[in-house]
């Protein structure tokens, strides 16, 4: 029944990877002071929005299973979470990766964004460790989903708070789309769009296999296995 | 719960004809005084035990020592005076986030309390508001000891301006860690979580006071508690009372 879905995202992923690559690499202007590297930018920007939202939504979610007790709920936000913890990482190499390129060192404190990228990673890095240590799978639920609201209001607060502290911001010239010449525009927004459907496409394959296991677990104990 | 209206419970029972409106006709409790005597007990049991603020001061003022001999200064003045004073703080007030439902996890206090017909955030205010206790023994003990072993410019004429700071500290502190101590305290490894957890959401207090005293502690034209810092972490700490107060009762549904 999953199926027929899941492959429609899969393809419509596929498709919309090769369509953005292809963009940054043919149709995007090479950028005029850091050149080629500055094409990381439309892996690393998309990445780390996912991510944030991915928080977020899983704190979405846990509200939703806090309100209604449906167990469904908790396993949406835990894979939520999940995924966005694994595009994390990505968010944090990349953003090294950059950051060395641009400004000669694999890290920068003056950098409000990745900074509070870090500190929010770090949060989400004891979900599991939290979430596993308590044996009780209702009790686990709950306290994963209390966590999970926490830390998606944690998202922004944390954002603005780092961003006051920085002393100084470096020039944002890639900061937002608005100031981008609109090449550069569509293919950020193109390969945003991208990261999104990935995050969406392995969601559900995640989703669906968690399922399974569930169901097989539920029919293996009717049918008398062990 | 109730009873029915057949049967009467209760020794009263016999003697009083409306006994389902009787004994548990429970006119609910006012939060307000229920959590004043969930202070009363959090505070008693402290002082009978001791068991976290005399721990969190010595703390302190070893954490001052080591400061002393890491940084290899005799005195420190500016953002570094904040820096230190704030950290050392911060990880003292964790001892007590760490000890704070150990008790009542492992001897039944919560269960106890769960029994009571009362409003389950009252255990929330009253923890917060033992834990705020606990952080203002801790300063009335650090402080004093920061000025006098590691401080360069003299602690009288900061003090002042560093009040605020640190009652905005204290209060985000109280917040946080309450929620998170609830949090970890059912867990396996409960006493490596609670700081995992509650470090990152303290970032911002860290930011906001360290920042908001710096230019008290400097030694040169030491300057009033930056506002703008201040307000942030009255917001801050609005922000996550709200969100510990609407989180709160879903860590007790057993």
């Amino acid at each position: 029944m999953r199926t027929p879905s899941l492959r429609a995202l899969s393809i419509s992923t596929v498709v919309a990877f090769c369509v953005s690559l292809s963009l940054v690499f043919f149709y995007a202007p090479i950028e005029a002071e850091e050149g080629f590297l500055q094409k990381i930018f439309y892996l690393h920007v998309p990445l780390a929005i996912v991510a944030l939202c991915g928080f977020v939504i899983g704190g979405l979610f846990a509200i939703a299973h806090l309100r209604t007790g449906d167990q469904r709920w908790d396993l949406r936000s835990y894979v939520a979470i999940h995924m966005s913890l694994i595009f994390g990482v990505g968010v944090l190499l990349t953003g090294s990766i950059w950051a060395r390129a641009s400004w000669g060192h694999w890290w920068v404190w003056d950098e409000p964004t990745l900074v509070s990228f870090l500190i929010v990673f770090l949060l989400y890095a004891t979900y599991q460790p939290l979430r596993f240590a308590i044996e009780d799978p209702e009790r686990q639920g709950r306290y994963a989903s209390v966590f999970a609201i926490t830390a998606g209001a944690f998202v922004p607060l944390n954002f603005i708070a780092v961003r006051l502290s920085a002393s100084y911001v470096h020039p944002r010239v890639l900061g937002a789309t608005s100031n981008l010449p609109s090449s550069m525009a569509l293919t950020f927004l193109v390969s945003l769009a991208a990261m999104a459907l990935l995050f969406a496409t392995l969601c559900s394959y995640e989703l669906a296999a968690k399922r399974t296991r569930i169901l097989l677990k539920v029919r293996s104990r009717t049918l008398g296995f062990r | 719960m109730s009873p029915t209206a057949h049967a009467p419970v209760g020794e009263h029972g016999l003697q009083e004809p409306h006994a389902r409106t009787g004994p548990t006709s429970h006119v609910p409790v006012g939060t307000a005084k229920v959590v004043r005597a969930l202070v009363r007990k959090e505070l008693l049991v402290e002082l009978r035990t001791l068991e976290s603020v005399p721990g969190m001061a010595l703390f302190a003022v070893t954490t001052f020592v080591v400061f002393h001999f890491a940084l290899n200064q005799n005195t420190v003045s500016g953002q570094e005076a904040a820096g230190i004073l704030w950290v050392t703080l911060l990880f003292a007030a964790m001892l007590g986030v760490n000890r704070l439902f150990v008790a009542d996890a492992d001897q039944g206090g919560f269960d106890g309390f769960l029994l009571a017909p009362v409003d389950r955030t009252a255990l929330l205010f009253a923890k917060a508001l033992a834990l705020l206790c606990y952080l203002l023994v801790l300063e009335l003990v650090a402080v004093p000891a920061f000025g006098l072993l590691l401080l360069g410019p003299p602690l009288g004429q900061a003090l002042p301006g560093l009040l605020a700071p640190l009652a905005l500290g204290d209060l985000g502190v109280a917040a946080i860690g309450t929620l998170v101590a609830a949090l970890a305290v059912r867990t396996r490894a409960r006493d490596l979580l609670g700081p995992l957890l509650a470090l990152p959401l303290l970032v911002p207090i860290v930011i906001g006071c360290a920042r908001a005293s710096a230019p008290l502690l400097a030694s040169a034209h030491p300057g009033g508690p930056a506002l703008r810092w201040i307000a942030t972490l009255a917001l801050y700490d609005l922000v996550f009372g709200l969100i510990a107060y609407a989180v709160f009762d879903f860590l007790l549904e057993d």
